[in-house]
């Protein structure tokens, strides 16, 4: 496609040359409108000029008879000016005026006539003069004469022709300039439109840091620049997430899988025993188990954040699944020596997947009980956990508090992410998917999870939107 | 205690405790068109004393089913020629009540759902351990001859009233919390068996998620503080890579 095409492709220009149609149209009629009604005024204008004339002539006649109108007639037609007079006798024969070379048959009809003439004084002057319109008023009178009144029409037609010619200048002008202005403006939008093709073109090679051109005048092309620009930080932004995602998937499976092939590698290379074997495999075993465990959640989270686990969904009453959970962990809790306590007596009622909510909240419960520290970090008290369900405005909270060593600010967005264990918790049991499997069975529900600080430890919340009334059992 | 400590409970064959369930030959048939799994399904099955047949497809299986005196199927969910759900509704529409565990690698809530209603008595999601699954089998097997509307189950001197929800060991009243009773109950019911953890905590708790750390062994052990201590034939027993058992060890 040559620029030229390109340019005579756009909307811009298409558009020009729509608008332009219509306008130089437009301005036509208004011309031609206007010439028209120029001509009819000046026409009316003469009719006036010449009944007036007609009005005095008839006068004289009256006055003097057919002498006297010879004599004035005779009179006017020497005047210079534009007015035309003729008397002739019954056989045509002239005996006043200023007009000859009348076309035959001029004379014969009565009333208005629009003819072809010569001027008198230009016929004697002799020469090629050209022939004059006039527009005249033709009377028989008694005996045979005739009486012809008019005026030349020259003016009238001159000042049409002016008129019709700035027409045509002008609409050729409107044209012109139109073209031109369309051009341009075409031609401007069409770089920065290239220059936004150009951009997604490399973006589309992979380069995803790549940003349209905005030329800040908050026109509409940059409004949707900066539209597309928020679109593509935002793919850009889960790009990275995923990579990292999968990086982190990479890492946390490849780990224990290497561990699995070094035992089994080692047992084969050293085991001499028969119980030395059996302590290899079993080793193998527990450690596909949490193999296992690791992808169970990962394939739970996938399922939350992409809203499959919505068909299943029931009204129930989070108070008791505080409560039901509470229970499940209340032993655990007392074997390390934090006591655990529930506090959830008024119904707390939310539409979701109890199984979802319950195993989000256990979740909660397992990590506050893995990362308390008995007694020490709190001057000897006891390491307490609180479960709390309530309402609060159209918010059901489900929190869990401990007295643990907490999750520094700057780290609680990043905790809620696939595997994030902070440094000082690696070394620790865990899949580094609680949180995060908390968070996305928050999110399908609706809600969200927040970490916020319990002075001293963490305070995690889950809020769900509140569901209908719960009827409680018994 | 052996050398080998029991962390995780997900053992194969690992059954080498004091305490052996009492096992009753059964006839299982194996739907499953993984070979290998197949195979190796029988041998193990066949090793701890029972008789397996397998089928590779859903219509042998079927055919298989519809003929043979079969005490369980295992089935597995997505099978060649007939899927596993239908096979159990073709094979309940016959008026075959032979209790069904489903294989699947589909492990979600929903799908576990979706197969007990086809008419499933059990549900297990791949990949599982042997352990598990026969201790689920076992406890399909029983269940026909089971002990469920007994309104007092008993188990040595250890006797727990359904009705008036009293537990008594010898002359001695035990007190129990609600979850503690249910749990008893659950265990006494299968007496004799090996109940696994994940059986114990989908049907005392009605949980079907793994919570990551074995709280059940901390409630397990409370109630072993209450019925066991003090007496010198203990009846709770773990079974070692498997779970738990309540057994009359002095019989």
């Amino acid at each position: 496609m040559t620029a030229l095409g390109k340019l005579f492709r756009t909307t811009t220009f298409k558009l020009t040359l729509v608008y332009l149609t219509v306008f130089a149209l437009f301005a036509a009629f208004l011309l031609a409108y206007f010439a028209l009604n120029t001509r009819r005024l000046i026409t009316e204008q003469i009719t006036d000029t010449v009944n007036a004339e007609i009005t005095g002539l008839s006068e004289q006649y009256r006055i003097g008879g057919i002498r006297r109108l010879v004599l004035v007639v005779d009179a006017r037609a020497r005047r210079p000016g534009s007015s035309l007079y003729l008397v002739t006798t019954f056989a045509g024969e002239s005996l006043a005026g200023n007009v000859t070379s009348l076309p035959p048959g001029t004379l014969d009809n009565a009333g208005w006539t629009e003819t072809g003439y010569r001027r008198l004084d230009e016929a004697e002057a002799g020469g090629d003069h050209p022939e004059h319109h006039a527009l005249a008023r033709v009377f028989q009178l008694p005996g045979g004469f005739r009486l012809l009144v008019g005026r030349d029409l020259d003016e009238r037609e001159r000042l049409y022709n002016i008129v019709l010619s700035a027409g045509r200048w002008s609409i050729a002008i409107v044209i012109v300039l139109g073209l031109a202005g369309g051009l341009f403006v075409t031609r401007r939008v069409l770089r920065r439109v290239d220059a936004m093709t150009e951009t997604t073109r490399t973006i589309m090679q992979g380069d995803l840091g790549g940003r349209l051109p905005v030329a800040g005048t908050g026109d509409e092309l940059d409004r949707l620049g900066e539209n597309l620009n928020l679109m593509l930080e935002r793919i850009e932004a889960l790009m990275r997430g995923l990579k990292e995602v999968s990086d982190n998937i990479a890492h946390d499976l490849k780990t224990p899988l290497t561990r699995l092939r070094n035992r089994a590698e080692e047992a084969l290379r050293s085991a001499k025993s028969e119980a030395e074997y059996r302590t290899a495999l079993d080793a193998t075993i527990e450690e596909s188990d949490g193999l296992i465990r690791t992808f169970n959640a990962l394939l739970m989270i996938a399922r939350a954040e992409s809203g499959q686990a919505r068909e299943n969904m029931s009204e129930f009453d989070v108070a008791e699944i505080a409560h039901d959970v509470g229970e499940l962990y209340e032993p655990l809790a007392e074997e390390k020596g934090i006591t655990l306590k529930v506090e959830a007596d008024a119904p707390a009622p939310v539409k979701g997947n109890r199984e979802l909510i319950s195993q989000a909240l256990a979740n909660l419960v397992d990590n506050s009980i893995k990362y308390a520290q008995p007694g020490d970090a709190n001057n000897g008290e006891p390491a307490q956990i609180v479960v709390r369900a309530l309402s609060e405005g159209d918010r059901i909270l489900l929190t869990v508090a401990d007295s643990g060593p907490g999750i520094p600010e700057a780290d609680r967005s990043r905790v809620v992410e696939r595997f994030v264990r902070l440094e000082k918790s690696r070394s620790q049991p865990g899949l580094g998917l609680g949180l995060s499997l908390a968070s996305a069975v928050a999110r399908l529900h609706g809600g969200e999870l927040t970490l916020a600080d319990n002075q001293p430890g963490l305070k995690s919340v889950i809020a769900l939107p509140r569901g209908g009334p719960v009827q409680i059992a018994g | 205690m052996p050398p080998f400590a029991d962390i995780n409970g997900q053992r194969p064959f690992g059954r080498t405790a004091d305490a052996q369930p009492d096992r009753v030959t059964m006839r299982l048939l194996v739907i499953e068109d993984d070979r290998d799994a197949a195979d190796y399904l029988v041998k193990a099955f066949r090793e701890v004393g029972h008789v397996a047949d397998a089928a590779v497809d859903g219509d042998d299986g079927l055919a298989m089913a519809l003929g043979g005196q079969y005490d369980v199927l295992i089935v597995d969910r997505m099978l060649p020629k007939r899927d596993g759900l239908s096979l159990i509704g073709a094979l309940r529409a016959k008026g075959m009540e032979t209790p069904a565990l489903i294989l699947s690698a589909l492990g979600q809530v929903d799908d576990r759902v979706k197969g007990l209603r086809a008419g499933g008595d059990d549900y297990l999601p791949k990949p599982y351990s042997f352990s598990e699954l026969l201790a689920r089998v076992e406890v399909l097997a029983r269940r026909r001859v089971g002990r469920s509307e007994e309104t007092v189950l008993r188990v040595g001197d250890l006797e727990l009233d359904r009705l008036s929800h009293q537990v008594h060991r010898g002359e001695e009243e035990i007190t129990l919390q609600p979850r503690e009773f249910r749990l008893l109950e659950y265990l006494m019911q299968h007496a004799g068996q090996v109940v696994t953890r994940t059986m114990l905590l989908e049907n005392v708790w009605d949980y079907h998620f793994d919570p990551q750390t074995n709280v059940i062994d901390v409630h397990i052990s409370r109630l072993r503080s209450k019925i066991d201590k003090g007496f010198s034939q203990p009846l709770l027993h773990t079974i070692r890579g498997a779970g738990y058992m309540v057994r009359d060890g002095a019989r």
